[in-house]
């Protein structure tokens, strides 16, 4: 067994060229993936009993809230891994991540407003999973604070790193929420080992969708990384190789 | 490394402790760093009488929150005196330097920081609970909750006051920071001390209070250490 595709990972050279292969990749199934999922629950799905077609938000609702949590979670590996072994291409991935995790967040609060107004009566409640949602948003938020307030580069990737894995404790409080608190807030709908508490018919159009944009921020972010890696390394000679003028 | 190592290290507790020692001379030799959070608190306290309503039932409804939110912005406002002078003087580099556990240094440090701010203010906020028409038989359960939110809330500020050293804007950033992670204590500590008023048992929401200290307790100092040897590239 070679590890030499690993370690090739912590060079900027090559994580830009493989960024780049695997860019229209990504793109190209998340945007299938995504236009199908959500065909399929906004027109093939039944409506719901109980909320009649308000229910369809959740094809964009639960797939960025997943998506605010599993970035968080991502974000704050890649800056463990860049913290431990100092591996500048993994604080680049981590610094890549942060706006794209709070601009899911912000979408996440968002569709759960609307979708609140008509179901709840209100645009926002004081719910303990309202509330921890948007503290992860402010943990989003704090971090990018973090990292530009710092001139220098390698202390802001240091300190905001520290800060990311500090933070990993508010994702187990945002998933339990809704278990340990009486929350208005509905419990999970999608079960790894239980049995899901969604119907077949609504659940296939959730599950592609998810997959839809989770690939749609794998493409998003080889985008945000190369121009991060280009801003690092942009006294570097191979970055004459790889842009033209 | 350096040539005139000690052959005998000062056993880390022990360096702690001289550590706590240290600071709280310092402190009572120039007391602002001890008066002005409590002022703080005393102020922020007496502007809910003065823009909700000074009658006594709603301000004892709203008691517990008030004094939680005046304690928390106290504390968080104390906590820019916890590395500021020693970074800027040098006497962390020497911490740093010394070849004792950073760590355990950091902890007598936040130890004493909450001895100099975070007793004050659990001390003071029965005193202004009763002001706010809380129950003096209150007192004992307010002063318990703040005493150990406080705590617990030393040292996670620890880790964003590290942070924020060579940062611009610290003090804005500093609350950024911290206030998304101090939001457990908030809620646990406002609700003990809502029951405590309320004259019922308060033990419940004070023993996660207690794991929030535990799990604080032990693993802020290693980040707050990690982050001051950032702060010292």
């Amino acid at each position: 067994m070679t590890w030499t595709w690993f370690h090739r990972l912590g060079s900027p050279p090559y994580v830009y060229r493989l960024a780049e292969r695997l860019t229209p990749w990504f793109a190209w199934s998340a945007a299938i993936l995504i236009l199908a999922g959500l065909y399929d629950g906004l027109v093939l799905a039944p409506p719901d009993y109980q909320q009649g077609d308000g229910f369809r938000i959740i094809y964009v609702h639960v797939p960025t809230a997943w998506l605010s949590q599993m970035i968080y979670v991502w974000m704050a590996v890649a800056a463990a891994v860049g913290l431990i072994w100092r591996i500048k291409v993994a604080h680049s991935v981590a610094a890549a991540c942060a706006p794209i995790g709070a601009s899911f967040t912000a979408v996440a609060l968002g569709t759960g407003m609307l979708w609140g107004k008509p179901m709840w009566g209100a645009y926002w409640v004081w719910d303990v999973r309202l509330t921890t949602e948007l503290l992860t948003l402010f943990l989003y938020l704090g971090y990018m604070g973090l990292r530009a307030s710092f001139d220098d580069l390698q202390r802001a990737d240091r300190a905001s790193a520290v800060l990311a894995v500090v933070g990993v404790v508010n994702v187990p409080i945002v998933k339990y929420s809704v278990v340990w608190w009486n929350s208005l807030h509905q419990g999970s709908s999608l079960s790894l080992t239980g049995k899901d508490t969604i119907a077949t018919p609504m659940l296939i159009p959730l599950l592609v969708s998810m997959l839809g944009f989770t690939l749609y921020f794998g493409a998003v972010l080889l985008v945000r990384l190369r121009a991060e890696v280009l801003r690092r390394e942009r006294a570097a000679s191979w970055i004459s190789e790889v842009v033209r003028p | 490394m350096i040539a005139t190592l000690p052959t005998e290290m000062t056993p880390p507790l022990r360096a702690a402790r001289l550590v706590i020692a240290r600071d709280l001379m310092l402190a009572f030799r120039r007391p602002d760093q001890l008066v002005q959070p409590l002022a703080f608190f005393v102020m922020v306290t007496a502007l809910f009488p003065l823009s909700i309503s000074p009658e006594r039932a709603t301000l004892r409804a709203v008691a517990p929150g008030v004094l939680w939110v005046a304690a928390l912005l106290a504390a968080l406002l104390a906590l820019d005196f916890l590395f500021r002078d020693d970074a800027q003087d040098g006497t962390l580099e020497q911490f740093a330097l010394s070849g004792q556990s950073l760590t355990w240094l950091l902890l007598g440090k936040t130890g004493a920081h909450w001895l100099l701010t975070g007793v004050p203010l659990s001390v003071m906020a029965p005193l202004m609970g009763y002001t706010l028409g809380v129950p003096v038989s209150a007192s004992v359960g307010i002063m318990l909750t703040v005493a150990l939110g406080s705590l617990a809330l030393s040292f996670i500020g620890s880790i964003g006051a590290a942070l924020t050293l060579g940062a611009r804007r610290g003090g804005v950033l500093l609350s950024i920071l911290i206030l998304p992670l101090a939001v457990p204590i908030l809620i646990f500590g406002s609700r003990a001390t809502e029951l405590a008023i309320r004259g019922e048992a308060y033990l419940a929401p004070m023993e996660l209070l207690g794991a929030i200290v535990v799990l604080s307790f032990t693993l802020a100092p290693l980040a707050a250490a990690a982050a001051v040897r950032i702060s010292l590239e």
